[in-house]
């Protein structure tokens, strides 16, 4: 066997670099400015770490060609998707690629239990078996919570909420039957009796990713997909400890609990925690009950309807107008058009900004990527609670296809299923103006006080359809 | 039914209780709409006009009163006008019940209706749209700039000319009421400095928001050596308010006043020997003068000069800006119509279960209905939902803000010691040291990415799926590692997992890059 180009020492010191080059990679992205560089450290990083690994003394020679190969069978889907993908459906193709983390973490896991080339004894072969166990549950858990994702983000699944009954036993009931065939792969002897336990366990933890997801609608998406970001990080990390591979621990680490933030934001953003969404069904039973009992809450007056053209005049009037673009926005793919009203009229000195709620949108971050791909500047792009308090000072708001994130019930109604939801406070303004398809309650199945309010207008039709002819009276 | 617009007869009062515009939305709503004849005359509103909006014109008075089933009106009517009145007829504008018993006898004698529009719960969020009392205040309150300014011999913004510098005039606003905001709003947007006080604190924000400048009143160090009595501090308090307007008087070229108590003569703000402390050319405008005036030299309904102030005391400040003024009292009285209309079949219903309309009724059917109880539930039901949500919010606990509470920090890290107890008394070294590097790294990924800015987050999350597949590396070490061949190794089966490992985080990796650049390139200034 020939000599390697790089030692095991050299090896672990480029696995730092990489590590280091990756914790900056993630710190670059504190600031736009920063971020194209972060970027490039994530890739020097993983070409570091794949290189290191490659010349070094874990890999003979003759592997070299498999390697490439298949590096550049995955590097042109990859690429090509990349070049291709919309950017309305980014959301669809992150989750689509934490799936194929999860997938490859599978395929690791089951290649090195078969390794036998490996003896371990003791606590060291429990703790590797663990290990394994883990590694392969949550990657299976992340592949498959991650295709149904896939599927309800690009429409594919219907995105109602799947209510199996008992769905909380059923959820324990696998959870028991992996904890105990858990321990029969730990106590078996040899690798054929471990593969039944392990196979059993990977067919339930794909059930499980499926049951979890399907039962989560669609405006939880943000928390789902940020909290499968986080697994698939965990499945690396679990890798990591299965091959004693630091990098693998710190980037896996990294990977988790950014994800993990990104949930907790999120969660945060809806005054929902945690357990309450992973445990699905908000939209489907909870809105019910609130509305039987509390009629006393039901907004009353009449919605004010409005056409494109006195949309127009509003925002020709106007000093300062603040757009807030939701999900409708990004259905009817009205960015371009929003941006080039956003331009019509600042040549006309009025100050236009946005106000980005954290969970419009499908994913984390997804209103800022519609906008900046329509070259609106990110500076008049603002978050929630850096432009709530100028809302009084502000002519004219636009609402583009949100709803429960304005919805002013979640101030004032205690009673409302939103209740203490931080919203955006545009009925502020002095004039609201809420682009909306029809007179339909919002996601989360709650009535808006908003539309009712006096000074809010409605815009009713196709966001892209309306916000064109808009543009058009504008320019007129 | 038919609405009946009238001229009004009081003298100096150019306003009139509709405009065709809102003679259009009536007509639509299903009301017949008679003006009578020059009714909107001295508001530049023809009759020509009203006719094309759709209103008849009634050559007279006694025709007008007595053809109309409604009678729209600004002040309220004389004896003669009640006179021409008939029974059922409804009968709505400014009548000021408590101010004019008389007159209510008078109404409730004929048998008719009358909903008075100062009466209007202003605290009702609904009934916003129909308050004329603030429409009208906002007008006057423009107005009394406007007449500051034409009497003022100055400009109001600071320039600097080629003829030397002017510095811009302080105007001075005591009362941040709705007149009080209006007038700062216009004060400030012709360019002069604008202070504003009002005893209320909670309106420092509003002036604020108008481009003003709130003037507290310096009491509290006033009153430090004072005592605890009630009776001495108000004392105090008014005594420190005084040296306040003194100070401003002395300071400022333009004060107008609009502080007014319910039920009372206005307040005196502004004393004789403040007048005399202005420089020549300085204006006061009193807005209270109808009441008394603020400033003891008002001569209501006046402007004079005294000591070299000019002091307006008008009381038609909104029947000065005629035609405005109308427009917004139509509109309010039309959004008072269309509450009586539910219908909109044309025909109103005096529905006394409403709580706005059972405000303003003050005679219904010949029966005096003033004043109307008072409304128990918003006042009492208002502060409960705030302090419930405010509830909810404290106990979420949610945010990055606020430490949490020392208990359950204490558990917490009694769970932590626990468990590291725990895996330091069983797990072997090697496990320890990767252990070690795991809990370090969430801790550093903890930190970096708290400081990722929100809108960066949808790459946040493309970059770190491109890093995951750093799991790459558990696929290369498996592809043919030097131990191959040795123990029964399935090199085969391996070699293929590995394989399909790799291609699958090679799209990830490449995949995820080069879609987190092509997104960052976008985030453009």
């Amino acid at each position: 066997m020939s000599q390697s180009l790089i030692s095991p020492s050299l090896a672990t010191a480029a696995y730092l670099g990489a590590a280091i080059l990756f914790i900056l990679s993630l710190g670059g992205l504190s600031n736009p400015e920063t971020s194209r560089r972060g970027n490039l450290y994530g890739i020097v990083g993983m070409a570091l770490a794949v290189l290191a690994t490659l010349l070094g003394p874990r890999v003979a020679a003759g592997g070299i060609p498999w390697v490439i190969g298949a590096l550049l069978i995955g590097g042109s889907v990859g690429l090509y998707a990349a070049k291709t993908v919309k950017m309305t459906q980014m959301p669809e193709l992150v989750a689509l690629m934490h799936s194929l983390v999860g997938l490859a973490a599978c395929l690791v896991g089951f290649a090195s239990y078969v390794d036998t080339s490996v003896q371990f004894t003791g606590a060291e072969k429990m703790i590797h078996e663990v290990e394994i166990y883990v590694g392969i549950l949550i990657g299976a858990v992340t592949f498959s919570g991650s295709l149904i994702a896939f599927g309800k983000l690009n429409g594919k699944i219907g995105g109602k909420p799947l209510m199996l009954p008992a769905r909380h036993w059923l959820n324990l009931l696998g959870l028991l039957v992996v904890v105990w065939f858990g321990r029969e792969f730990v106590n078996a002897h040899d690798v054929q009796s471990g593969m039944t336990p392990l196979i059993v366990m990977t067919v339930i933890a794909l059930l499980f990713g499926v049951h979890m997801v399907m039962a989560i609608g669609g405006a939880d998406m943000p928390v789902v997909v940020s909290m499968l970001n986080s697994y698939s990080g965990w499945a690396a990390a679990a890798t990591g400890f299965m091959l004693s591979n630091d990098l693998l621990i710190v980037t896996g680490a990294l990977v988790g609990s950014s994800g993990a933030i990104l949930s907790y934001i999120m969660c945060n953003a809806m005054n929902r925690n945690f357990i309450s969404v992973i445990a699905g069904g908000f939209g489907g039973g909870a809105p019910a009950a609130p509305k039987a009992d509390g009629a006393a809450a039901e907004p009353q007056g009449e919605v004010v309807p409005v056409s494109a053209t006195e949309t127009a005049e509003l925002l020709r009037d106007a000093k300062s107008v603040i757009i807030v673009p939701g999900y409708g926005m990004a259905v009817a793919q009205a960015q371009h058009t929003v941006n080039e009203i956003t331009k019509t009229l600042r040549e006309r000195g009025v100050t236009v900004r946005f106000g980005i709620h954290p969970v419009a949108g499908r994913m984390p971050g997804h209103m800022n990527v519609l906008l900046a791909e329509a070259k609106v500047p990110y500076d008049i792009v603002l978050e929630m609670d850096e432009i709530n308090d100028d809302f009084p000072d502000t002519d004219v708001v636009m609402v583009i296809g949100a709803n429960d994130i304005v919805n002013p019930a979640a101030q004032d109604d205690p009673t409302s299923p939103i209740a203490g939801m931080p919203v955006l406070e545009v009925w502020k303004g002095r004039t609201s103006i809420v682009m909306k398809r029809s007179m339909a309650s919002g996601y989360a199945g709650v009535d808006n006080p908003l539309f009712y309010k006096e000074n809010n207008r409605m815009l009713f039709g196709d966001a892209k359809k309306m916000l064109d002819e808009v543009l058009v009276a504008l320019k007129g | 039914m038919r609405i009946g617009v009238p001229r009004e007869i009081f003298p100096g009062e150019k306003r009139v209780a509709t405009v065709p515009d809102v003679v259009t939305k009536l007509v639509k709503l299903g009301f017949d709409v008679t003006v009578e004849r020059g009714a909107g005359e001295l508001a530049d509103l023809s009759d020509d006009a009203y006719v094309e909006a759709g209103a008849a014109i009634a050559p007279s008075a006694a025709e007008l009163w007595s053809g109309s089933d409604i009678v729209f009106k600004v002040r309220a009517p004389t004896a003669d006008e009640v006179e021409l009145m008939h029974e059922g007829q409804t009968l709505i504008g400014f009548l000021w019940p408590a101010q004019n018993p008389d007159l209510m006898q008078q109404l409730a004698a004929k048998k008719v209706t009358a909903l008075s529009i100062d009466a209007l719960p202003r605290t009702l969020s609904r009934a916003q749209k129909m308050d004329a009392l603030t429409s009208m205040a906002g007008v006057s309150g423009y107005r009394a700039v406007v007449e500051a300014a034409n009497a003022f011999g100055r400009f109001f913004n600071g320039q600097i000319t080629a003829a030397g510098k002017v510095p811009p005039a302080k105007v001075f606003i005591a009362g941040a009421g709705v007149a009080g905001l209006a007038a700062i709003g216009a004060a400030a947007s012709l360019g002069a400095i604008v202070r504003a006080n009002d005893t209320r604190a909670e309106v420092a924000d509003q002036v604020v928001s108008l481009g003003g400048e709130f003037v507290k009143v310096d009491y509290e160090e006033e009153g430090s050596g004072g005592g605890g009595y009630a009776k001495v501090m108000s004392e105090g308090f008014q005594a420190a308010q005084r040296e306040m307007y003194a100070q401003q008087a002395k300071e400022c070229d333009i004060i107008i006043t609009t502080a007014l108590i319910p039920g009372k003569p206005a307040p005196k703000l502004i004393t004789a020997e403040m007048v005399q402390s202005m420089k020549p050319g300085s204006v006061i405008v009193d807005m209270a003068a109808e009441q008394g005036g603020n400033c003891e030299l008002t001569e209501p309904g006046k402007a004079v000069v005294k000591h070299g102030v000019t002091i307006v005391g008008y009381t038609d400040l909104a029947s000065r800006m005629a035609r405005q003024s109308s427009t917004l009292y139509g509109t309010n009285l039309f959004r008072l119509t269309e509450e009586l209309c539910k219908t909109k079949d044309g025909v109103i219903n005096v529905n006394m279960a409403d709580d706005a309309i059972r405000g303003l009724t003050v005679i219904k059917d010949g029966e005096i209905t003033w004043p109307a109880p008072p409304l128990v539930v918003p006042p009492k039901a208002a502060p409960k939902p705030a302090a419930a949500v405010a509830e909810k919010k404290g106990g979420h606990g949610h945010g990055s803000s606020g430490p949490m509470p020392a208990k359950t920090l204490a558990v917490v890290f009694g769970l932590g010691a626990l468990a590291f107890w725990a895996i330091g008394a069983y797990a072997p070294a090697a496990f320890l040291g990767h252990f070690t590097v795991f809990v370090l790294a969430c801790f550093i990924g903890n930190m970096v990415v708290w400081n990722v800015t929100p809108a960066l987050h949808t790459p946040l999350m493309s970059v770190t799926n491109a890093i995951s597949s750093i799991i790459v590396i558990g696929a290369l070490v498996q592809i043919l590692p030097p131990e191959a061949g040795s123990n029964a190794r399935p090199d085969q089966l391996i070699q293929w997992l590995a394989f399909a490992g790799i291609v699958l985080t090679a799209v990830n990796m490449l995949g995820g890059f080069a879609v987190t650049r092509r997104m960052l390139d976008m985030f453009r200034k």
